[in-house]
């Protein structure tokens, strides 16, 4: 099955997406990046987001883990990155082990 | 641990050691599956990591390469420029069993190198051209990114369920029912005791 993909975010650079073939729609603030995502997440199977959108809709993501389908990414905006995808892996490592092994793997 | 609320009877005793019987074996492969799916849990995060630590540098890498082509382009040109849709990307999706687990798989179909730019190059500088193909050259990175950072978070949840329930088998479950059949045991051991002692008596 051959799924689109969309991107949702604030800024210049979900253009640059856009020009690569990407749907993008632009949202100015989490409320609206909300909307965009109950809608879009019928149609499109992969959606990147903007790290600080996702920041802020953090717990509404969560909802789509159930489901191997519609994949929701965290990406940096043009404004550089915040670091939330490196905390996502963190909490899923957490849940699932308990500690942090890359973290570990760093001090050694 | 408080004991099950049964008659201390025969039949009791061997459903219950049924019971038992089912919760160990119920145990120990719960155990195995999740000390598998911690094994590929720890691989896919690894993975993901490193992907998602050159993603992120190439993705803005990509993006400030644009806010110089957007710097040196007038706005409203720029704007127009990519006002027109491109020759839209799109994957194909699957789904993969990791463990039971359902995890997305995803393809990207098609050439992405033969596809154009969506603007003239009279209206965009160079700068743009060049970061519209450093973004299109890193799908192919930023779908695998997706792919396995989904699989990462539904293994995560699994392998938490998955550990509730050895759990709740373990102490929960296995004790209440060890306990309930020694119980019964002593009652029907006792039983015996008191009606061979009453016997005696009677002779």
């Amino acid at each position: 099955m051959t799924g689109k993909i969309a991107i949702i975010g604030g800024g210049d650079g979900i253009t640059l997406f856009k020009a690569a073939g990407v749907d993008a729609f632009p949202a100015p603030d989490g409320k609206k990046a909300r909307e965009l995502l109950r809608r879009a997440a019928g149609e499109y199977k992969i959606i990147f987001i903007t790290e600080e959108l996702a920041r802020e809709l953090g717990d509404f993501l969560k909802r789509f883990d159930e489901q191997p389908y519609p994949v929701i990414l965290p990406i940096p905006s043009d404004k550089g990155g915040t670091g939330y995808g490196d905390e996502l892996i963190k909490n899923a490592m957490e849940r699932a082990l308990g500690v942090d092994i890359l973290s570990n793997n760093g001090k050694r | 641990m408080a004991r099950l609320n049964v008659n201390p009877t025969r039949m009791e005793l061997k459903k219950l050691k049924a019971r038992l019987a089912t919760a160990v074996r119920g145990h120990k492969l719960l155990k195995d599956k999740s000390d598998e799916m911690v094994r590929r849990f720890t691989v896919i995060v690894r993975e993901d990591k490193a992907l998602r630590d050159e993603v992120e540098a190439e993705l803005s890498k990509a993006l400030a390469q644009f806010a110089v082509a957007r710097s040196v382009t007038p706005a409203y040109s720029a704007e127009t420029a990519f006002a027109m849709p491109a020759s839209p990307v799109s994957a194909e999706c699957s789904t993969e069993s990791v463990m039971g687990v359902d995890v997305p798989k995803i393809q990207i179909v098609g050439n992405l190198d033969a596809q154009g730019l969506p603007y003239t190059f009279s209206e965009m500088t160079s700068e743009a051209d060049y970061s519209v193909i450093l973004i299109t050259r890193l799908f192919p990175k930023l779908l695998k990114l997706a792919e396995t950072e989904k699989a990462l978070r539904l293994l995560a949840d699994e392998i938490e369920r998955n550990k509730r329930r050895v759990n709740a088998l373990e102490y929960v479950m296995i004790p209440q029912l060890e306990e309930t059949i020694k119980y019964i045991r002593n009652k029907l051991d006792e039983n015996e005791r008191a009606a061979i002692v009453r016997l005696m008596k009677v002779k």
